[in-house]
């Protein structure tokens, strides 16, 4: 048996540090992929297994099965299995594999509906216990002012999380194994004996909130004595550090279903224990191996329960196990270890796959070996993301974060977010063009804008409009934020995550924009060519004539380029005035998921020349068609958005077919890395790399049959193409593939 | 000023590395198979300025690594050589690599001094036979040769391009010929054989042209292979690109 003492001792054996740990213990690794091994024969069955699970799924309308009895807890399953035998990690969310689970204290009504539309109820005497019992949902909507609603009803405000789970909160899961719940429950009671009167608000709910930490540390403690394990003590060896950190995770998605719960950055934490048994010969290889691929196997068996609906916002059904791989240590030092390599490993072992989300931290001095498999990956499967580890680790002063959801920084252990969706501001800015009016309703929204003066527009009246419009929406917005988030933390607390983070962290407010692309080029056109303004009986716009062309976005032209920018700057400025629950600091997103569809059919024509109705463009990504200098000048047009107005993460969605990245592997390797580097040394902040061809994406909507794990890369995440629903398969056929003639 | 026709930011079969192709307007050839024909009339275009160009590439410049830089291609660049040479000239200053993508049909002063700021020519080499040269493009191909014995007196680094149309430029003999003239170029780094495709096709209809080669099919693998074969022993290096 491996032993505790085998690992450098540091400030981590006095207080929680897993940091330290990490950086004192790490062994980073600068060779190539050459050392990898293909998947075990115990990992082959377990796999075969779960192969099989996903067809029923599918088969079945997308849902294998569901438990409409037991509401899910820490300890509300009992022991599941895949294939005992064969799996050497263990844990389900409930008794089968694929079988989601009821957790209704996001909303009762919520999880009836998902039930109904899968023609089930909930049992009665579970569904009794919410006429005693309020939820989430019920007090945001309590509370919810009649011009929030406006806002929300009319598609100017999207997508918040009042009716279903926050998410984007990362545990340290890490925690679990180098301190076991002992160590961390006297950490949580030492804390709370500290939180002391005068007796205000904040601190009777900081006392309550670290109270149901610690009880949901208890809770976790018995959830792993169903599969026979004493979490009390930390892990020994590295299957249990694999087990251990799985286990706190599993407790997380057992308690909530957050629209993303990542899973942090364990992999070089793992690292640790693994390379430990390596040396010692406890372990070889191909079991190291092992214990990778079922790891990842279990992250993606992760399901929760969804109404149908939550698909028009978030579509393919992601549950967002974002785990973090790679980066830099503030010393210099690269944090790429063999599981680094490990872990993209798994999707040739197990094929490719959306979950979990795989996503690079790419530095500069990334090892070249490193940066020549994940090029290889991508070009592979195109399941894997990057964000710029330079940028991130500078702006925000640690080397020890994980992207919570599609892209966002978060520090493990010491911050936590609150997720905010995201506001539509193409639609907004059809306000400033209405007199304050919805195009599409004809209700006032915003007060106080004056009517144009004439139906060819004028930029600096538009932008004076503009202008009111964004304060008052971010005003509505932070009312929205504010209402949500008090009320999460007091009908749906994550305990279990929250055990596993420093008391009373840093919390940053995730706010969003959806529509960035159409927003500068509409306000292009209307600077540089003549845009006319169409207008019904009621006097609401219908339509633009352009006369004269104008500069896009995305083509490296600063002329439009600076209107993006300016825009997001402005927005990010004015959320940032404005106070949030618990004091967060305001951070706003450029990303849609794949909202930007739902967003699109909600907006009316713009002075762009786009139609009403129709998608707008993913993210920060240059509306499809428009970017015609080809990928380079569109990427550097997207890097232009400043990440410190948008610090929530700047997402851009790269398509190529392999062609056009080179003539053979290892010129495409060569060509996409250069690319990676020059777009993030010019501090863009995300990419998502797809290479695939069209015609690949028409077959498999033909044949979805033949094309189970064909995973494609959307704003921020990854799904299964045959998932998506067939306006979210042609929209993303409608994006800019880039190609040569 | 120079007449653009169009931008490709993420050129990577035109020159080595990635690479800013810059399609410029104007061509004197005329060939059966261009890819390109609303390229070739010199009046069309945008009229751009040198230091709208040399700032796409500066902004650009972060993406061509160690290899990639700015290529010229067209239409036939040299036409508008003296404005050209202001454009290397100015990237050179900035340390960006430069690539000239020519038919070799144009030798003059303006040219000379173009050459001298140019790292890369990309010589298009259209058949070796000058009767059929003159079918394909209705020109002869002497000042191509002319030219492409400069670059080898000048020493400049060159790839040799080749596009290979079934039945038109794909005989045996010609192929051989195109080896056996070249082999002893030293300045020729590479050959690259360019399959013939019919992506440009839909243009010659927007034009209300007539395409010529309508029954010609695209290269079969066997034959891009049995081309790649024969040249192959002549060069330093073959792509099929």
């Amino acid at each position: 048996m491996a032993n505790r003492k085998d690992f450098k001792s540091g400030n981590w054996n006095e207080k929680i540090d897993v940091r330290n740990f990490v950086q004192l213990n790490l062994t980073p690794y600068e060779g190539d992929a050459s050392f990898l091994c293909g998947a075990s024969d115990r990992t082959k069955k377990v796999w075969d297994a779960c192969v099989q699970a996903l067809k029923e799924e599918r088969d079945n309308g997308g849902v294998r099965s569901i438990d409409n009895i037991l509401v899910s807890t820490i300890t509300s399953h009992k022991a599941g299995y895949i294939d005992q035998e064969n799996e050497s990690v263990v844990g389900l969310q409930t008794d089968a594999v694929l079988r989601r689970s009821m957790k209704p204290l996001g909303g009762v009504k919520v999880v009836e509906k998902a039930l109904a539309e899968n023609g089930l109820e909930m049992e009665s005497h579970t569904r009794d216990i919410f006429n005693y019992r309020k939820t989430h949902n019920d007090g945001v909507f309590d509370v919810y002012t009649d011009e929030i609603r406006t806002y929300r009803s009319l598609g100017f405000l999207t997508g918040l999380p009042d009716n279903y789970a926050r998410g984007r909160v990362i545990g340290d899961y890490r925690r679990m194994a180098l301190y076991g719940t002992t160590r961390l429950i006297e950490a949580k009671k030492a804390d709370l004996a500290a939180i002391s009167g005068p007796m205000n608000e904040d601190t009777i709910r900081l006392r309550e909130e670290v109270s149901e930490q610690i009880k949901a540390l208890k809770e976790i403690t018995i959830m792993g004595s169903y599969y026979g394990f004493d979490l009390s003590r930390p892990a020994e060896t590295a299957q249990e550090a694999v087990q251990w950190v799985y286990l706190a995770y599993l407790a997380a998605i057992k308690e909530q279903d957050g629209a993303a719960m990542s899973f942090g950055n364990t992999s070089s934490f793992l690292d640790i224990y693994i390379e430990r048994d390596l040396q010692a010969g406890l372990i070889t290889e191909e079991f190291a191996q092992e214990l990778i691929d079922q790891l990842v196997i279990k992250l993606r068996m992760v399901r929760h329960l969804r109404m149908s609906s939550y698909n028009d916002i978030f579509a393919g059904d992601p549950t967002w196990v974002t785990e973090s791989i790679g980066g830099t240590m503030n010393d210099g030092r690269t944090k790429v270890t063999k599981t680094s390599f490990r872990f993209l490993q798994t999707l040739y072992n197990l094929g490719a796959s959306p979950e979990p989300n795989m996503t690079v931290l790419w530095s500069k001095d990334l090892p070249l070996g490193f940066k020549n498999f994940c090029a290889q990956v991508s070009i592979d499967t195109s399941s894997v993301q990057y964000e710029n580890d330079d940028l991130m680790r500078t702006t925000r002063h640690s080397d020890d974060y994980g992207i919570a959801c599609c892209v966002s920084f978060q520090e493990i252990g010491k911050h936590i977010q609150f997720f905010g969706a995201r506001c539509n501001l193409a639609k907004a800015l059809l306000l400033a063009i209405n007199a304050g009016r919805c195009e599409n309703t004809g209700k006032l929204v915003v007060k106080g804008i004056p009517a144009l003066k004439s139906d060819v527009l004028d930029y600096e009246e538009v932008m004076t409009n503009y202008r009111i419009v964004m304060k008052e929406m971010a005003r509505v917005y932070n009312d929205s934020m504010n209402i949500i988030h008090y009320m999460h933390d007091k009908y749906y607390y994550e305990r279990a995550q929250m055990a596993l983070v420093d008391t009373n962290p840093h919390i940053n407010l995730a706010y969003g924009v959806a529509g960035l692309s159409i927003t500068a080029d509409s306000l292009s056109a209307i600077k540089y060519s003549t845009v006319k303004c169409k207008r019904n009986e009621d006097g609401l716009s219908t339509g633009f004539d352009i006369e004269g062309d104008y500069p896009c976005y995305g083509n490296d032209d600063d002329r439009a380029d600076s209107i993006a920018v300016e825009v997001t700057n402005f927005m990010n400025a004015e959320l940032k005035k404005l106070p949030i629950y618990k004091n967060a600091e305001a951070t706003l997103s450029v990303l849609t998921i794949t909202s930007n569809v739902m967003y699109g059919k909600k907006t009316g024509a713009t002075p762009d020349g786009r139609e009403k109705g129709v998608a707008f463009a993913p993210g920060a990504n240059p509306m499809h068609g428009r970017d015609k200098n080809g990928a380079i000048a569109s990427l550097s047009s997207v890097s232009k958005i400043n990440y410190t107005s948008a610090l929530d993460g700047v997402s851009n969605t790269f398509s190529i077919v392999p062609r056009s990245l080179g003539h053979n592997d290892e010129e495409r390797c060569e060509n996409l890395i250069c690319m990676m580097d020059g777009y993030f040394s010019k501090n863009a902040h995300h990419l998502n790399v797809n290479v695939l061809n069209r015609e690949m994406l028409k077959d498999a909507m033909e044949h979805p049959e033949n094309y189970p794990q064909l995973t494609i890369r959307v704003s921020g995440y990854a799904v299964n193409f045959v998932r998506l629903s067939r306006e979210h398969q042609l929209e993303v056929l409608s994006r800019s593939f880039f190609e040569r003639m | 000023m120079l007449r653009v026709h169009s931008y490709e930011s993420m050129g990577t079969h035109d020159g080595p590395g990635l690479r800013l192709v810059v399609f410029v307007q104007g061509c004197r050839f005329n060939c059966l198979y261009c890819a390109n024909p609303d390229t070739i009339s010199t009046m069309g275009g945008k009229e751009t300025s040198i230091e709208e160009i040399v700032n796409m590439a500066k902004s650009q410049k972060a993406f061509f690594g160690t290899k990639g830089g700015v290529t010229v291609s067209g239409g036939e660049p040299t036409l508008q050589a003296a404005e050209l040479a202001k454009l290397f000239k100015a990237l050179k200053e900035e340390g960006i690599n430069t690539c000239l993508d020519t038919n070799g049909n144009n030798m003059n002063d303006e040219v000379r001094e173009l050459l001298e700021y140019t790292d890369t020519v990309l010589l298009d080499i259209k058949h070796m036979d000058p009767a059929q040269h003159k079918y394909i493009t209705g020109r002869s191909n002497e000042n191509t040769f002319k030219f492409a014995n400069y670059l080898k007196e000048h020493n400049i680094k060159t790839w040799l391009r080749y596009v290979l149309v079934p039945g038109l430029s794909d005989q045996e003999e010609s192929l051989q010929s195109l080896g056996e003239y070249f082999k002893d170029y030293e300045n020729i780094e590479r050959l690259e054989i360019l399959p013939y495709h019919t992506l440009g096709k839909h243009k010659y209809e927007v034009m209300n042209r007539k395409y010529m080669l309508e029954d010609v099919p695209s290269n079969t693998e066997e034959q891009l292979e049995k081309a790649f074969n024969i040249l192959n022993p002549y060069f330093k290096y073959v792509q099929v690109n």
